[in-house]
């Protein structure tokens, strides 16, 4: 067998739905396996830890041909947020955690939870604006050092 | 697949150290297992964790991934991860003798 992965970094980096938790479940399923984990969150991805954001992420219905929906029709008003309610009930039937639920999860399994400077900085964020789970902000510089000898997934 | 040798039984493991029949198992293994885990001295919660996942495995037909064992075992995600540091659900499996959990989340 091939050297087992022990350490795993994984970059979340964009804000919708669909976005953000397939980093999550990369996370959650690392530590699960023992690994050791670290989630750095990027650009739109802060949203996931954004105290008054995380429980509103969307679905995106515009330029997603994933949908199989038509580009006019997944622009109409309230369509986004019919797709997310419909896809949130499939998944709680499925027993997959929100996302507020779920980071709070990843939390508790001992996984870091890092914010970018960068972004923060870009739209003017602070500490303050972030769960508590977040254990800091963080530079690139700093998440390289942090992801020293482990393997880095970008989302 | 090997073949290892739990107190004065012989059992079979796969690849993953997981029990190929999980009907070689007995509770009295438990201590042997979790040594083999780097777990000396068992507490009453990694107990109550190992025989929560047996029991669901006998009775569902698989073990309890970590979510599900935080929401029903009675013992919170948190102190699962310090109970079994390496994997809660995976190294409970193992050492409850049955096959890995295949939930992904």
């Amino acid at each position: 067998m091939a050297d087992a992965i022990e350490k795993v970094s994984i970059i979340v980096s964009k804000g919708s739905l669909d976005g953000i938790y397939p980093g999550l479940i990369m996370a959650n399923g690392a530590r699960a396996e023992g690994m050791e984990a670290n989630l750095f969150f990027t650009f739109f991805g802060l949203d996931a830890i954004h105290k008054k954001r995380h429980e509103h992420i969307k679905l995106a219905t515009v330029g997603n041909p994933g949908l199989h929906l038509a580009t006019w029709a997944g622009g109409l008003p309230g369509v986004s947020t019919l797709m997310t309610h419909y896809m949130e009930h499939r998944m709680g039937s499925l027993d997959i955690p929100s996302i507020p639920e779920f980071i709070e999860m990843i939390a508790d399994t001992g996984a870091g939870l890092y914010a970018c400077k960068a972004s923060v900085d870009l739209f003017g964020l602070e500490k303050n604006d972030f769960i508590d789970q977040v254990n800091d902000i963080i530079t690139v510089g700093e998440f390289y050092v942090l992801a020293a000898g482990g393997q880095i997934i970008f989302t | 697949m090997t073949t290892a040798t739990i107190g004065t039984t012989d059992v079979e493991l796969n690849d993953e150290g997981f029990f190929v029949h999980p009907e070689q198992w007995s509770e009295d293994m438990v201590p042997d297992l979790a040594r083999r885990e780097g777990i000396d001295e068992l507490t009453a919660d990694h107990w109550k964790v190992v025989r929560f996942m047996r029991s669901e495995y006998v009775s569902k037909g698989e073990g309890p991934t970590v979510r599900v064992l935080g929401k029903t075992s009675g013992v919170t995600i948190k102190a699962l991860y310090q109970l079994f540091p390496k994997g809660p659900a995976k190294v409970a499996a193992r050492i409850a003798g049955i096959p890995k959990p295949r939930g992904c989340i």
